[in-house]
């Protein structure tokens, strides 16, 4: 980071760190399970110690929130979820026992920290995959799958996880980075869009 | 308004007893799977479903909304936590090579640029090198190299 004057690097940290608080804020006052102001003062004093005291790297650029985009990522989410956890459990319990697996390497488009984040979760939880590693500067991520019969199951998971990509950007992405969706992975310009600390 | 309990009583005991059967399996998976990496996804999947499950059958049950915030929470840190564990867990499996290789139909990971032939010190101490005698000249080569010549040496 570069050095900046005092006052407006703490603007800027604490613009950055303001999810982060009201998120802990939040959750503070769920475990109370009660609404109070004490519980509220309480919770902001918590979440500054906590904050202060253990600082993480900000996350850089923020949310941009897509109600549409959102709604689509949600359902396609619960309903790859319901999917995935049946396919798994019925693998487990069926007699023949588990198909051959494979581990492939995705190029995505997108390059934001807090996407990539949000994709690699978002993929361990649903479709049948587990995010091994992830190489940041060249925007890979190295994937186990289940269930693969062929090669033809494995292009159809790539292009799964692509799609999986896409509904994320589309949820959380600047304009940037949804208009780099359009480009090709591999050939995505990098520096405009690029949100690294 | 009895009906109306009835009805909710029988959801909820539905999906309490789908979210423990969601569970089971997992449990199953991590003996019936082959190696750490398929038996990750047992452990997330099913798992996960079966908590949100059981989670959503006791906020039907329960009485009072600071049992149901709580019960929200859980289920938030789950669908956070697990991911990140099972990543962890598959990640460390991966590098130290406890992978059953004969179940893979393809492994991208090995293919091209990144091969892992040289000890980097990361395989469980006996393992043996897959390609010796290429290890011990590419271990030389690095050692001569001035500084990082490899370009993964320095991850």
């Amino acid at each position: 980071m570069t050095v900046e004057p005092a006052r407006s690097a703490l603007g800027h940290q604490l613009r950055h760190q303001l999810p982060l608080l009201v998120w802990l804020v939040l959750v503070w006052n769920l475990l109370w399970g009660t609404w109070s102001w004490a519980n509220l003062l309480s919770g902001i004093v918590v979440a500054l110690a906590v904050t202060l005291l253990l600082p993480l790297p900000p996350v850089v650029g923020g949310t941009h929130l897509h109600p549409v985009g959102l709604v689509v990522f949600l359902g396609y989410f619960f309903l790859d979820l319901v999917r995935s956890a049946a396919l798994v459990a019925w693998q487990t319990i069926r007699p023949g026992g588990i198909g051959r697996s494979a581990i492939i390497r995705v190029q995505l488009r997108t390059d934001s920290d807090l996407l990539l984040t949000i994709v690699a979760e978002s993929l361990t939880l649903v479709p049948g995959s587990v995010v091994i590693d992830m190489d940041r500067e060249r925007r890979t991520l190295s994937i186990h799958v289940l269930h693969v019969r062929n090669l033809e199951d494995v292009e159809r998971r790539r292009a799964a996880v692509l799609a999986e990509e896409e509904r994320v950007v589309r949820a959380f992405g600047s304009a940037d980075e949804i208009a780099a969706l359009a480009h090709a992975p591999g050939e995505a310009p990098t520096g405009t869009g690029r949100r690294t600390p | 308004m009895n009906e109306i309990a009835t009805v909710r009583d029988v959801v909820a005991i539905v999906l309490v007893l789908a979210g423990a059967f969601l569970c089971l399996t997992a449990g199953l998976g991590l003996l019936r799977f082959h190696d750490v990496l398929t038996r990750m996804h047992a452990g997330t999947k099913p798992q996960v479903l079966g908590i949100l499950l059981i989670m959503v059958a006791g906020a039907i049950r329960l009485q009072g909304w600071s049992a149901i915030w709580m019960l929200l929470l859980v289920a938030a840190f789950q669908m956070l936590t697990a991911p990140v564990s099972a990543h962890m867990i598959s990640r460390v499996a991966y590098r130290r090579r406890h992978v059953r290789r004969d179940l893979l139909l393809v492994d991208e990971i090995r293919s091209g640029e990144s091969v892992d032939r040289v000890y980097r010190g990361d395989e469980p101490a006996d393992a043996p090198p897959e390609q010796p005698a290429a290890s011990l000249r590419a271990s030389r080569r690095e050692d001569q190299a001035p500084s990082g010549g490899s370009p993964r040496a320095g991850e």
